[in-house]
């Protein structure tokens, strides 16, 4: 039965009104698995995880839980338990009383509750603080005992609503990577909304990039950024310049150049015109008259630059850069400080840089 | 593959999907569908029974437009229309403006002494409104102290148009007031700053920022002060004399002629503004809110010496004119015979609360109010919380929103009347309520209701929305994360909202005038009463005795609020 997929979607569709918010959404979750839903705001991937939770219902489809159909059961009578972006942490009660909020009406004896709790507050960081209210407590403490007490009742499914949204920078990533752990030692179906890509990035087994209503791409960290599947998902995550090209056979012609790049090996289109997508990073760097060594001199991939402007964003730069084999696009790179300190680079100074033609995506 | 169960034929996909309902929430439905009834039952049908009958002839036939016809025709009674517009108008048009004056030395100025000011200002709302009635007769009535200073700037005299319009401007002042205060407080400081930091002149200021800022709360005001005038029963029946307005006619018809169809037709009249108001206030409050962004820094304004003493003056004028309006009735009520013996004696209060059996009245009306406060903001907050925080029935729930807002668009005479149409029908299975203290109860909770809807809707909003989707998730029924959670945390709002039911339930009049018995008539009518039969000085006493029971509720409900503060708003930490 490992082949059976613990949460299974098909033909998900929402409407509000005349607004089609989801369409055609098919998706199978395995257990113990950690997806993320990633995608601008307005996407429906909130909308999406609401079905889910059985807090919206979806206009057509199915959903299936654990090889049950639970399309049409009210939250009730479905098994998850669920973390907003507000916390929704209850103001008047301690956080005892929070996280023990859904054990108590499951008759469970009171010392058990009690151990429950204590165990639940270690498990997520904040031993000690069950006869605290949430407002002593800071925003990324307030979203742990959240966390705390949709785990409380150890549920099946952890459904994540933009959990860090609400936090400050160094609070995000710390929780974070606290989240990941936890839900690798339990072990849980975990569900996360984001709009934030490297939070995705950092923390999904598989990212699931929705747009207008529709999934893009389903794919690991390393999928979605290295061959996205649309110009959306390359526009989307992570930086790209994209560039005007024409495709002929298994020939690209770019800028100045004519290349070959693998991706269009046997390749029986006629010729085209296409966009060329090329990554920040994805552009090797060598002084005109550098200590380091530079490339070859026939390499066909070459071609030299001016730089323009230099965006400081601390260990690396944004390198803005003009040269004759793209003109009149510019073009930006990810150079790092120690190599522009090293090989002295400023503004107007000439640098070599050379093409990955197989990291290249042309849609 | 073993998932050949769960592949879904396209059949399947096709068909609307429609989520089964809990059981909690069959519950949270039922609980609606019994408010819808009882707003029906209370509100809606008496409203009805208005309409029915004036469209009906005398022996119950449909009689079409006749009676308005009839009623058109009759110069009388259009002169009362005509009375009725224009007394509103004037008092709008010189209460507005001085309200604001006031207001806006509350809120934008200096001067000391802010929360007295504020306080002397509210006092009116404490009694009925004919206590202002009552005290200019004593000032310039035929035995008044200031009758030949009256004469001679050309009034021959208080009784009719001259007694309403001030009576009236004193108490809708503090009605206006509140609107303008908060109109005037919800500003953004740094509109005023950056105008300042061009050089913008003061006068330019306030054309160009205050009074656009404040247009909305100014329009409300002055719909709120044109209808409460307009359908205000005390004051003119009291120093009216013989200028009828509407609402003097509807009570004359009804009681006095039993002509129940031109009743109901003057009703209707009464109805278009007040309804009228409601639409345009409803339509404009929303504007009001969008204006003010969450980060908008308060404004403080800054000491400047003669300016503020401007302001101090005027509150000071105004203070003193209204504590001379309050202090007259109380001297009043302990003089002994007016205007010839002035010793101070309890005469009036013995004789009123003795001889003019109006101890029982106040017995009644604290029964009334005390049972207004409790089932009032019980229905209330319990009809607002399941509209706003359960899910599902959606067909029922714009119809009960809107029938919890209509109130506020129904005058109490009309919906008294109404009553009286609805509960003395002789068909009708709830007419044994008729006369019962649990009519006036009721009929006073439904006209009342809006406000204390709106309180508790609003804070109810101020709570996550995510409370019940994350119970429902831990699978904790709703009415257990209301008990726990959600009542908890608005009982300050739930004390309000009874402080509100319970002063008003004390000094309204105009609903329950026609509704009461012989064995439930409440202490504010009992003083209309002594006041016809010429015991002004012992209905001085009344009104001054309930504007007195009203500011010890106050007094008692604040000591409660605190209680409660401090025993269920713990979690708010030190503040």
């Amino acid at each position: 039965m490992t082949d059976q997929p613990y949460l299974q979607l098909r033909g998900i569709r929402k409407e509000f009104g005349a607004f089609t918010a989801l369409s055609n959404i098919d998706l199978d979750i395995a257990k113990g698995e950690f997806v993320c839903f990633l995608g601008p705001s307005g996407c429906g991937k909130t909308t999406l995880l609401r079905i889910i939770a059985g807090l919206e219902a979806p206009t057509t489809g199915t959903i299936s839980q654990a090889g049950r159909d639970i399309t049409r059961n009210p939250p009730a009578e479905r098994d998850y338990g669920i973390v907003f972006q507000s916390y929704a942490l209850f103001p008047n009660l301690s956080v005892a009383d929070n996280v023990a909020y859904g054990l108590v009406n499951r008759r469970t004896p009171k010392a058990q509750i009690k151990e429950r709790i204590r165990e639940l507050v270690k498990l997520v960081g904040l031993p000690g603080s069950e006869a605290k209210f949430p407002a002593q407590l800071s925003g990324g403490q307030q979203q742990r005992i959240a966390l705390a007490r949709a785990l409380a009742t150890s549920p099946g499914l952890l459904l994540l609503d933009e959990p860090l949204s609400a936090l400050d920078a160094l609070e995000r990533v710390r929780l974070r990577e606290e989240i990941r752990a936890l839900q690798q030692k339990l072990g849980i179906t975990t569900i996360m909304v984001t709009h934030d890509q490297e939070e995705a990035l950092s923390l999904a087994d598989r990212i699931v990039v929705m747009n207008h209503g529709v999934i893009e791409q389903v794919g690991s960290a390393m999928d979605i950024y290295r061959e996205p599947a649309s110009p959306f998902v390359a526009d989307f995550v992570g930086k790209v310049n994209v560039l005007p090209g024409r495709v002929d056979g298994s020939r690209l012609n770019v800028g100045s150049f004519s290349l070959a790049p693998p991706q269009l090996l046997n390749n029986a289109t006629a010729a085209k015109d296409v966009k060329v997508y090329l990554r920040p990073e994805d552009v090797l760097a060598r002084s005109v008259s550098g200590s380091v060594a530079g490339f070859l001199t026939d390499d066909p991939h070459v071609f030299e630059a001016v730089i323009e402007k230099i965006d400081f964003l601390g260990s690396f730069c944004h390198v803005h850069v003009n040269s004759p084999a793209f003109a009149p696009h510019k073009l930006t790179v990810y150079l790092s400080l120690n190599f522009l300190t090293e090989q002295s680079l400023a503004v107007n100074s000439s640098l070599r840089l050379k093409l990955l033609p197989e990291r290249l995506r042309i849609f | 593959m073993a998932s050949g169960v769960h592949t879904v034929s396209p059949l399947a996909t096709s068909a609307q999907v429609r989520q089964s309902t809990h059981w909690t929430d069959r519950l949270a439905h039922l609980g609606i569908f019994l408010i819808a009834l009882i707003l029906i039952a209370f509100l809606a049908m008496p409203l009805a029974a208005i309409l029915l009958q004036s469209f009906e002839g005398k022996d119950g036939e449909f009689a079409g437009l006749v009676n308005f016809v009839e009623y058109a025709k009759t110069p009388a009674l259009l002169t009362s229309l005509w009375n009725s517009i224009w007394v509103s108008v004037a008092v709008t048009l010189i209460t507005i403006p001085l309200a604001f004056g006031f207001a806006y030395a509350l809120t934008r100025s200096c001067i000391r002494y802010k929360a007295l000011f504020r306080g002397i200002s509210l006092i009116t709302i404490l009694a009925p409104s004919l206590l202002s009635a009552i005290s200019l007769i004593y000032w310039f009535g035929n035995q008044g102290v200031l009758k030949d200073a009256m004469k001679s700037v050309g009034i021959t005299q208080i009784y009719g148009a001259p007694g309403i319009v001030i009576a009236e401007c004193f108490a809708v002042f503090p009605h206006a007031l509140m609107i303008l205060i908060t109109a005037l407080s919800l500003t953004d400081a740094r509109l005023y700053e950056a105008a300042a930091a061009m050089g913008t002149r003061a006068s330019r200021k306030f054309f160009t920022i205050t009074l656009p800022g404040a247009k909305y709360g100014l329009l409300s005001a002055a719909l709120v002060t044109f209808t409460l005038v307009m359908t205000d029963f005390g004051i003119p029946k009291v120093i009216g004399g013989s200028f009828n307005v509407l609402a003097t006619d509807v009570f004359k018809l009804v009681i006095g002629q039993q002509d129940f169809a031109k009743g109901a037709v003057v009703a209707i009249l009464l109805l278009l503004p007040a309804a009228l108001t409601f639409t345009v206030d409803h339509y404009v409050s929303r504007k009001q809110t969008a204006m003010l962004t969450a980060r908008a820094v308060p404004y403080k304004p800054t000491p400047a010496r003669g300016y503020d003493r401007v302001m101090m003056t005027y509150c000071v004028l105004l203070s003193f004119l209204m504590l001379a309006m309050l202090g007259m009735a109380i001297f009043a009520s302990f003089v002994s015979f007016w205007p010839y013996n002035l010793t101070l004696s309890t005469r009036h209060y013995v004789l009123g609360l003795v001889d003019g059996e109006v101890a029982e009245g106040f017995v009644n009306s604290l029964k009334m109010a005390t049972g207004t406060a409790f089932f009032g903001t019980a229905l209330v907050f319990f009809s607002a919380y399941l509209l706003e925080k359960t899910k599902g029935a959606n067909w029922l729930r714009s119809p009960v929103r809107m029938l919890a807002m209509l109130p506020m668009a129904v005058p109490g005479l009309v919906l008294g009347l109404g009553y009286i149409f609805f509960f003395n029908a002789a068909d009708n299975p709830l007419n044994g309520l008729y006369h019962s203290m649990a009519l006036l109860t009721l009929c006073t909770i439904v006209h009342f209701y809006t406000t204390g809807h709106l309180t508790a809707v609003t804070a109810l909003k101020s709570l996550d929305g995510e409370f019940e989707a994350v119970s429902a998730s831990l699978k904790v029924p709703w009415y257990k994360t209301f008990w726990r959670v959600t009542l908890p945390i608005c009982t300050p709002a739930m004390v309000d909202i009874a402080r509100y039911f319970f002063i008003n339930a004390m000094t309204t009049i105009s609903a329950v005038v026609f509704l009461y018995s012989p064995d439930t008539k409440v202490a504010s009518i009992a003083i209309l009463n002594l006041d016809e039969a010429g015991e002004i000085g012992a209905a001085a006493a009344m009104a001054v005795m309930i504007a007195g029971i009203s500011a010890v509720a106050t007094g008692l409900f604040m000591l409660l609020a605190r209680w409660v503060d401090r025993c269920t708003q713990a979690w708010r930490g030190p503040r």
